[in-house]
């Protein structure tokens, strides 16, 4: 059963990054949600609310500024860092049978706003492994938590998102 | 902005002013940029077609953004988004352009919540809601949670 054969890797990092949230990258994510609120770039406007500057809406985390050009950033699992965790669930999952992935899903708690010219460390750990008998096969579940913490070292978003092996 | 709702405005069963969206293939483009999801399932046609979607499908992520802006725009600047979740179902397929600008005729989505719970946790009113996308067809795609922090008028 993969779940056994997962318990080793349960809870060990898989990928630590650098996010710069820079205000041309917040204005181009709104942009391509098709957002309405000026709050995510019209710098005058963000001035006199509550918060006093341009804001990230919730579910933007910036931009990774460390990796080396190629690597790429849609999941977690992208980063391997350190390779050896991600390599073995890999394997793990390759030798189960499992050869596509699906995003299954996301959940989010966000404890503090996040604003322009914010830094963020991105840490993820490998949360859970399920597996489970479908109507067309069996599938497992691969939970990958993140916690997002910025300059003061304060949390301010905890992310989980499950990827659907089948 | 929309007026501020408050705490006291808001009770179970009321129904979030719907959203609607008009994903388009340069919407999501535009969205594969904006964040970093470069997988080609979303913008190539063959590449699509031969894992068996039939032709590129809309980010999941995408979808999900849109149903966090039914909650921001809902919860208003003095409300808080505090939790949420969302399920990728089922693919949802964008419209494709008729000009450089425009697309063509086709689906539009709705993106749609109802308010389930309303309670006080200390300082904090909170509000939770069933979220969800609904297709053309107005089949859900997309369901999800979440719960905000409204302010009160006293």
């Amino acid at each position: 059963m993969l779940p056994e054969e997962m318990a080793p890797f349960i809870g060990k990092s898989i990928g630590v990054v650098a996010c710069e949230v820079e205000k041309g990258s917040i204005k181009r994510f709104a942009d391509a949600v098709e957002e309405t609120n000026p709050l995510y770039w019209d710098e005058d406007y963000a001035a006199k609310s509550k918060f006093g500057s341009i804001i990230a809406p919730p579910g933007f985390f910036g931009w990774p500024v460390k990796l080396p050009p190629g690597a790429t950033f849609q999941r977690p699992t992208d980063i391997a860092d350190p390779p050896e965790t991600t390599d073995a669930m890999r394997a793990a999952l390759a030798k189960a049978g499992y050869a596509n992935v699906l995003d299954g899903g996301i959940e989010y708690e966000f404890f503090l706003p996040i604003r322009a010219g914010d830094a963020l460390t991105a840490k993820s750990i490998i949360k859970e492994v399920r597996e489970r008998e479908g109507k067309t096969g069996k599938m497992a579940f691969v939970i990958i938590e993140t916690s997002y913490t910025n300059k003061k070292n304060e949390l301010v978003a905890v992310q989980r998102s499950t990827a659907i092996y089948r | 902005m929309a007026k501020q709702i408050y705490f006291e405005d808001v009770n179970v069963n009321d129904e979030l002013p719907p959203l609607p969206k008009i994903a388009t293939t340069r919407m999501l483009v535009k969205w594969a940029g904006a964040s970093g999801d470069f997988n080609p399932l979303h913008y190539d046609a063959a590449f699509a077609a031969a894992i068996g979607v039939g032709s590129p499908i809309i980010h999941g992520a995408l979808k999900r953004q849109w149903l966090v802006q039914l909650m921001t725009d809902w919860a208003g600047e003095q409300g808080t988004l505090k939790k949420f979740s969302c399920s990728y179902r089922a693919m949802d397929w964008p419209r494709k352009m008729a000009t450089p600008f425009t697309p063509e005729d086709g689906d539009t989505w709705q993106c749609k919540g109802k308010v389930t719970k309303k309670y006080s946790e200390g300082e904090q009113h909170l509000v939770d809601c069933e979220i969800w996308i609904e297709n053309g067809k107005g089949e859900i795609t997309t369901p999800g949670t979440a719960t905000i922090m409204l302010p009160g008028r006293s």
